[in-house]
């Protein structure tokens, strides 16, 4: 695959009188239009690196047995309590000893050892959920009543889940068919498969991420990934733009130096965007307090890694499917 | 598009209308504010309880044959067809008649009166000579009905409760989403409003064919009394009540004895009047068992015939459950059980930790945003910083005005739609650079930035909107929360970012001959 230059070389000589006594335009640029990176000479190294991203996910989850399932999916109990002063977990483990309850796990959510979440597992049969009043009174007889503040109690019976994750798994294959189905109509086909794919391959390292940090997979999750879905989609749907318009007036150049020159113009737009959305997640992120965690977290590697998917993931796709078309005509 | 004034004076217009209707949300106004209504806040921000609730759909069915079957006794016995059993196996009730002969009889009697049944005679059968099974019609109408009459009913008992603003929610095809602002304990709430409080009135088996507790005789079953598990009474009640809780129009609380507790008075319409006064009358000096919900609340003897229409129940109740029993009779019973499948409760504190740092996040994330585009952009940074500035208030002010939730994950998309927001100005900007870079003058490459940008915009932005629908389709309480802020965000987006950043550059060149642009 030959590189080149991606000049933004003007076409035409100024359209406007008088334009040229004017100086030629100085901007603040992080990234100049004319940097020409060889992005379709890089990909099969970046499709490489893919895969390693991708498989070390798939790895996780199959040594952990899948995902680290909040309440949402797995059912279960879950009670939240604060104290004034910082507590430790054997003594909040030991206030729960004596109640009759399954797979319990505290774990500490605050930054000084106050704010803890307790965790149940959901009773074998699908009668009642109780395991709520078993901790409260636990912590009470331990603690006294009022010593403590509860903050949130949880209880999911084991059904939800199931009909949660089947719903959830179909609305993304859902949204990925549909941004692939809106690309194709826009564009032409072969960007839609390309698009599609790069939305997969953007789920699948976010799962996987998750997976490795073993971080809470819970309905915040599923809304991280459809908006992903959707988010990551975006810088496809620019670069896309940018390649029809070159094909249009450098009808001459090979493909791939049509892709190149696209991506180079569309790089500082495509890096100030993701930017801009991956400054406030990160906010999210570090700011925005236990309920949020897990929802910043996915949105975090999602944005990332649509960003990198849309340059060298999707746009090789569609220089690949070119060229298949090429070879048959 | 219309004149600049013209275009400005709508923006103009939007800004002050959104600042008026979320002025309420965050101080105190006048009397005389045009808009006192605060945005709503979801549960998670608030505190309160949610609770999501399964009707048993297939035992309102279940239990519409049982009833049916009763009423077919009745006609029966009344139109003198000589011996006869209805036996219900599922939702299937077979008819055996001593006189075989009777059997045209009866099925025209049947089809008559039970225009929801579809009737089959079997003729070789010794099982039965007639079996009836309900139309798939009327199962689907029960169907849809038991949720919808469930709703009704729960809502009933929640008002009379007395919980500020509580919301019900039928979801799916089966299942109630409640959620109790501000009640922090659930478990008097859950009890009153999950209970089935279905009330029979059955007589007590006696004589040798009731049988023993071991083995019941044919037509008696055992019921539990209340009290431990370990150490509860059982009794022998006959299989069919003599009436049901329907019939009650109201239900009080009156003061019982010392040692009985508080009490429930009830009314009967005139039908059960009828009911009640008839079988008192005829089995005066037996005992009468009260049923609810399965569990034999007392088995008192019938000592003379009521037929007043008015009766008691008495069961060791303290002040609260009597006061709950009276308000689950009165509002009656629900046409299925309900299965409590999820129990979410959020304390005050939680909520406001929440949105303390909701609002941390989105100062921080917006502050860094704002000072990126100056930095970068100079004057065209910051038209679009002003763009979001106005953004954010047209969400806010959409929430306020159209009665949207705000939950947490909402903060967070409110917080996100500024990070993404900026994109159009991006890419605008980028465009106007580039043609700048190609030497066009100021004003035509604003021209071209804007007109060449929009078609990358509008794509951009339509996908991130269908993936809000999706997720509004999937999600419920908070994430619904989230999916709403994307979608509305995103046509704030387009209004500020796109259509009045315009504005403000076409009222600039309208004024100068000759403009210069900083990007």
């Amino acid at each position: 695959m030959k590189g080149t230059s991606g000049t933004a070389a003007p076409a035409k000589p100024p359209a406007e009188k008088g334009a040229g006594q004017q100086p030629p335009p100085k901007f603040l640029e992080l990234i100049p239009p004319d940097l020409g990176i060889d992005f379709v000479g890089l990909s099969p190294r970046m499709l490489l690196l893919s895969s390693i991203f991708i498989l070390m996910g798939l790895a996780s989850m199959f040594y952990r047995g899948g995902f680290n399932y909040g309440i949402d999916f797995a059912g279960g109990t879950l009670v939240q309590v604060r104290f004034p002063q910082s507590t430790s977990i054997t003594d909040i483990r030991g206030a729960l000893e004596g109640e009759d309850l399954r797979g319990v796990s505290v774990q500490d959510v605050g930054k000084d050892s106050r704010e803890f979440q307790i965790r149940v597992q959901a009773e074998a049969s699908e009668a009642t959920i109780e395991s709520a009043n078993k901790v409260k009174k636990g912590l009470q007889a331990k603690f006294g009543e009022g010593s403590y503040d509860v903050l949130r109690v949880e209880e999911v019976g084991p059904k939800v889940g199931k009909q949660l994750w089947r719903d959830a798994s179909l609305s993304i294959l859902f949204a990925t068919l549909i941004m692939g189905a809106y690309i194709a109509i826009r564009f032409d086909f072969r960007y839609g498969i390309a698009a599609a794919a790069a939305l997969v391959h953007d789920v699948l390292i976010t799962l996987g991420a998750i997976s490795l940090w073993n971080i809470e997979f819970d309905l915040t999750t599923v809304a991280a990934l459809l908006t992903i879905v959707g988010f990551s989609v975006n810088d496809t749907v620019i670069i896309s733009d940018r390649i029809r318009e070159t094909m249009k007036t450098r009808r001459k150049e090979p493909f791939a130096t049509i892709i190149n020159i696209a991506l180079n113009e569309t790089l500082s737009r495509t890096v100030i965007n993701s930017g801009t959305a991956i400054i406030v997640t990160a906010a999210l992120f570090f700011l925005g307090g236990s309920v949020v965690h897990s929802f910043a977290f996915a949105l975090l590697v999602g944005f990332i890694i649509g960003t990198y998917s849309s340059i060298f993931v999707s746009t090789p796709i569609v220089l690949w499917l070119e060229g298949r078309r090429a070879k048959r005509a | 598009m219309g004149s600049v004034e013209g275009r400005a004076i709508f923006f103009i217009g939007l800004i002050i209308a959104s600042l008026v209707v979320i002025t309420p949300t965050f101080t105190e106004v006048p009397p005389w504010w045009p808009w006192k209504a605060p945005m709503r806040l979801g549960l998670d921000l608030q505190g309160g309880t949610h609770l999501l609730y399964q009707v048993e759909i297939d035992q309102a069915i279940d239990n519409t044959v049982e009833r049916i079957s009763r009423d077919i006794e009745r006609e029966l016995r009344d139109a003198n067809v000589g011996a006869f059993t209805v036996d219900r196996t599922g939702r299937t009730l077979n008819i055996k008649l001593a006189n075989r002969d009777k059997r045209g009889e009866v099925r025209r009697l049947l089809e008559d009166r039970f225009t929801n049944l579809s009737l089959s005679e079997s003729s070789g059968s010794d099982a039965a000579d007639l079996t009836l099974e309900l139309k798939p019609a009327e199962v689907l109408r029960i169907r849809q009905g038991a949720v919808e009459q469930a709703l009704d009913i729960m809502r009933n008992r929640i008002d009379q409760f007395g919980v500020a603003e509580p919301t019900l929610q039928a979801q799916g095809d089966d299942q109630i989403v409640v959620q109790l602002p501000g009640i922090q304990d659930p478990g008097r709430a859950k009890e009153l409003i999950g209970r089935t409080a279905l009330l029979e009135f059955r007589l007590l088996a006696e004589g040798p064919q009731a049988g023993t507790i071991q083995a019941p005789g044919a037509g008696v079953v055992v019921m539990p009394g209340q009290g431990d598990a370990g150490g509860r009474t059982q009794y022998l009640v006959e299989k069919r009540p003599i009436m049901t809780g329907e019939v009650i129009t109201d239900a009080r609380v009156q003061p019982g004895s010392a040692t009985e507790g508080m009490a429930v008075d009830f009314v009967l319409d005139a039908r059960g009047a009828k009911l009640f006064g008839d079988a008192t009358t005829e089995h005066v000096k037996r005992r009468l068992a009260i049923v609810l919900d399965g569990y034999v609340q007392s088995a008192p003897e019938i000592r003379e015939p009521i037929t007043g229409g008015r009766g008691q129940i008495t069961g060791r109740f303290n002040f609260t459950e009597a006061q709950d029993l009276a308000n689950v009779l009165r509002n009656g019973a629900l046409p299925a059980p309900l299965k409590l499948l999820e129990e979410r409760t959020v304390g005050p504190s939680l909520g406001k930790d929440s949105i303390r740092q909701g609002s941390l996040s989105f100062l921080v994330g917006s502050l860094a945003v704002v000072a990126f585009m100056i930095f970068y952009y100079r004057g065209g940074g910051i038209i679009a910083d002003l763009a979001l500035i106005m953004n954010v208030l047209l969400l806010l002010g959409a929430f306020a005005a159209f009665g949207f939730t705000l939950t947490m994950p909402g903060i967070a998309g409110i917080v996100l739609t500024v990070g993404m927001a900026v994109d159009a100005n991006v890419l605008i900007l980028e465009r106007v650079r580039e043609e700048l870079r190609l030497g066009k003058s100021a004003r035509a490459s604003i021209e071209a930035g804007y007109d060449r940008a929009w078609s990358a915009i509008l794509d951009s932005n339509v996908t991130t909107f269908l993936s809000g629908l999706i997720l509004f389709q999937f999600g419920s309480g908070p994430i619904r929360g989230f999916a709403v802020t994307l979608c509305l965000g995103i046509l704030t987006t387009i209004a500020s970012a796109v259509f009045a950043t315009r504005v403000v550059y076409d009222w600039r060149a309208s004024r100068r001959r000759l403009l210069t642009v900083s990007v």
